[in-house]
């Protein structure tokens, strides 16, 4: 099953997944998400001008030429943005859907030369039109991209992190988010072939969200999205690779977003389940606290320490059953059953512990204090 | 009928889809929610093919309906995510409508067969094939995208008729919007969901990313044009149905994509109003530049007039030669500079001097005593800096009794 094509699209994939998810965790860093779907976009231009000027398909010339477009979109946002005063968003939109544009109607003068079917293959990627001969080259431009990344890591990390202090220390800071930017243009470009210009940029900005749920440190981050973008590449790849005509971008993209939503879910400290416990927990300490306040408030009221109170009483305190919560209070030591007052009347009665007393007034140390006070930071 | 002609199909078509974006497209830009735009019309693919699946049909309110409904829930859920704080707002945008999209893409995949529907169209669009379908409508043919559009479009209008001052309000001012009642939130999800509908109306016709252009780039044309939301909705209509005209005659002499075309022409009306636009244009911030630099040389003639006038030096400085020599401007520079004072009647000439009129001197007085004040003030400024400096080495020193320590000045 595992014949030579395969092996090269997996392993063109596996490159590619794990340049993405590394550059990628800069861009969602940096909250730039939506330039990276603007640069993948405005490629198209540059792909099919690159074929028109080799006239062939010439991986070079096409990824030099999607290479040009990206950063060229990259400049006109800027040129909109500073020069006229256009708002963000909608210099990124104009940017795009012109580019785009522009990639349609050369496009549609590249079909009428020989070869130029495989175009098409750049809207959404074919893993089969990798071929081995563009597996080392491409396996070059990343050990460049990795390497440079390697030698600016801390100035990428403060101007990631810290721009004024940055700009402070006599860095250049513009410069440096210009190359950081091309590097990630460069990632995108790379993917063009098998994920497609439209979805390309999912598979920098998804496995950087992931990581970002598991891990807090940068280098953590980029090596944990590197994996991510590995796996969903790979795999993606691979079932595209099994079903019949089926563009890769999609399934690949697919994968990625596949481990971003378990991420989501099931990260230990972010993800959606552990907040929920968390919430849960908080919800029961303070139920617990209200029935001890009330327990307490009762035989203040009442001036008789030794008062009990009447479950029914607690139900109707609470506005809902308050039986789950006595037992857990009173396996926790905190409450005890009282010996009813007269034989003939039903329902327990509860009377605060020393142990319960303490809770309530003393400093917070319980296990309430775990769950409520830590579940709400950011 | 006039109608039937096929070129008329294919522009009617284009025109509907460029004033519904125009008009829809003028409230997103102004919200600063282009974006979402771009979201939606990714993410309808899905809607589109499940809607298909669902009933079987490619067109007709239940797939509008549906599709729209896609383009809604892309919105909500990128907005929900971004509430969540598990990411920034542009990496939920980024990850849910490619997500929706390529499991759209997917669909359409597997199901190649049976769906006449491929990706290129959904991405791109047919406009020149729109006359292929048409329906009678009152005994003339035409074409089912284009009657679609006319509906959505109707409905468009009427919403911006009926809500026109709130979704104003909604745009430039959400508090006070919210405090006066005009619930800015469902004013937002009600133009979201007919740019969905209008999205998916446009999809047959230009496909999904092209309608992007048509909503945004005549919106963002009309707000570098003009100052105020009927005026920037007026010119992005205009703008997006020339560029259809535009569009279509570049398509047909080159031979080029009809829908490509169309959306590329939206970019020369931008391009127009960057160069020249009097309110942000280049052409008009360089004619403001010039100005203001004139503005500073006068000015500076002036003042070297008025500071050598009546002293012995007048006969070498008063000079437009003393111009070049002293001042180090050009000739053409002086003489443009001269010329222009002596049109303002602030200098004239006696014999080969330049000399300061009545007005030139009040003039150059107002200039002189501006440049005293502010170097009175700059002074001030930093003596007073130089003092706070001083109380706080007096400070330091007597906290730490470091300075004192030091020498006799501490």
């Amino acid at each position: 099953m595992l014949n030579p094509t395969l092996i090269t699209v997996i392993m063109a994939a596996t490159v590619i997944g794990a340049l993405a998810g590394a550059l990628g965790t800069f861009l969602v860093l940096r909250g730039q998400s939506l330039l990276g779907e603007v640069i993948s976009h405005a490629a198209l231009p540059g792909v099919v001008g690159g074929f028109l000027a080799s006239g062939g398909r010439d991986m070079s010339a096409i990824l030099g030429g999607a290479l040009i477009s990206g950063a060229l979109a990259g400049l006109v946002v800027q040129v909109l943005r500073r020069g006229a005063g256009v708002k963000a968003d909608a210099a990124l939109g104009t940017v795009l859907s012109l580019f785009f544009a522009a990639g349609v109607v050369l496009l549609s003068i590249a079909q009428l030369q020989p070869g130029a079917a495989g175009l098409t293959v750049f809207l959404f990627g074919q893993a089969a039109s990798v071929l081995r001969a563009d597996l080392l080259p491409m396996v070059l431009v990343a050990l460049g991209v990795v390497s440079v990344l390697t030698l600016f890591w801390k100035e990428f990390q403060l101007i990631t992190f810290d721009r004024e202090a940055a700009e402070v220390q006599g860095l250049p800071v513009v410069a440096l988010e210009t190359l950081l930017t091309v590097l990630i243009a460069i990632t995108i470009v790379l993917g063009l072939a098998l994920a497609g210009v439209v979805l390309m940029v999912a598979m920098l900005i998804a496995p950087a969200v992931a990581a970002r749920q598991w891990v807090r440190s940068l280098g953590a981050m980029v090596a944990l999205a590197g994996l991510f973008g590995v796996i969903s590449g790979a795999s993606g790849a691979l079932l595209s690779a099994m079903g019949d005509g089926v563009a890769t971008g999609p399934v690949m993209v697919l994968m990625a977003m596949a481990v971003t939503s378990l991420s989501l879910l099931l990260a230990p400290e972010r993800g959606v389940l552990a907040r929920w416990r968390r919430q849960m927990g908080a919800r029961r300490a303070l139920r617990g606290r209200q029935v001890l306040a009330a327990l307490d408030g009762l035989s203040r009221d009442h001036r008789d320490p030794e008062y009990t109170s009447d479950e029914a009483m607690l139900d109707a305190y609470l506005g809902t059953n308050a039986g789950p919560v006595l037992s857990r209070l009173q396996k926790g030591g905190f409450i005890r059953a009282a010996a009813p007052v007269a034989p003939e009347i039903q329902g327990r009665r509860w009377e605060l512990t020393g142990a319960g007393l303490e809770r309530l007034h003393g400093r917070d140390s319980g296990d309430g204090a775990q769950g409520g006070d830590r579940g709400d930071d950011a | 009928m006039m109608l039937e002609s096929i070129d008329l199909m294919i522009l009617g078509t284009g025109a509907l889809v460029a004033l519904s974006g125009a008009m829809l497209g003028t409230l997103l830009v102004l919200r600063g929610q282009a974006m979402s735009g771009d979201a939606i019309s990714h993410a309808i693919v899905l809607g589109i093919v499940v809607a298909w699946m669902l009933t079987g049909a490619r067109a007709g309110p239940i797939v509008v309906g549906g599709a729209a409904l896609a383009g809604l829930v892309a919105v909500i859920g990128a907005q929900a995510l971004s509430r969540s704080g598990l990411m920034g707002h542009d990496a939920a945008i980024g990850l849910v409508f490619p997500a929706m999209f390529a499991l759209g893409v997917l669909l359409i995949n597997l199901n190649a067969r049976n769906l006449h529907l491929d990706i290129d169209t959904v991405l791109l669009g047919e406009i020149g094939f729109v006359w292929l379908h048409t329906v009678p409508v009152l005994g003339v043919e035409l074409p089912v995208a284009g009657v679609t559009l006319a509906v959505v479009g109707a409905v468009n209008a009427v919403f911006l008729l009926m809500f026109w001052k709130e979704q104003k309000l909604a745009a430039f001012d959400p508090g006070l919007a919210a405090a006066l009642g005009f619930r800015p939130q469902a004013m937002g999800m009600a133009l979201l969901a007919l740019t969905s509908a209008t999205a998916v109306a446009s999809f047959d016709a230009v496909g999904v990313v092209l309608f992007l252009a048509f909503l945004i780039v005549p919106a963002v044309t009309g707000r570098l044009i003009a100052g105020s939301v009927l005026g920037i909705m007026a010119i992005a209509v205009v703008s997006g149905v020339v560029s259809v005209g535009v569009g279509y005659g570049a398509a047909v002499r080159w031979d080029v994509s009809i829908g490509g075309s169309m959306a590329l022409a939206t970019g020369l009306g931008l391009a127009l109003a960057l160069a020249l636009s009097p309110r942000s244009g280049v052409v008009a911030a360089l004619i403001r530049a010039r100005a203001i630099e004139l503005e500073g040389l006068v000015a500076t003639l002036l003042t070297h007039l008025a500071a050598h006038e009546g002293t012995e030096a007048q006969a070498e400085e008063c000079t437009p030669e003393a111009l070049v020599d002293h001042l180090g401007w050009s000739e053409t520079r002086a003489g443009k500079v001269v010329l222009e004072a002596l049109d303002r009647g602030v200098i004239h000439r006696a014999g080969a001097e330049l000399e300061l009129t009545e007005a030139g001197w009040a003039l150059a007085r107002a200039a002189a005593e501006r440049i005293d004040r502010r170097l009175a003030l700059t002074m001030a400024a930093k003596e007073a800096a130089r003092d706070m400096a001083q109380d706080v080495a007096r400070d330091t020193g007597r906290d730490t009794g470091r300075d004192t320590a030091r020498g006799p000045h501490g």
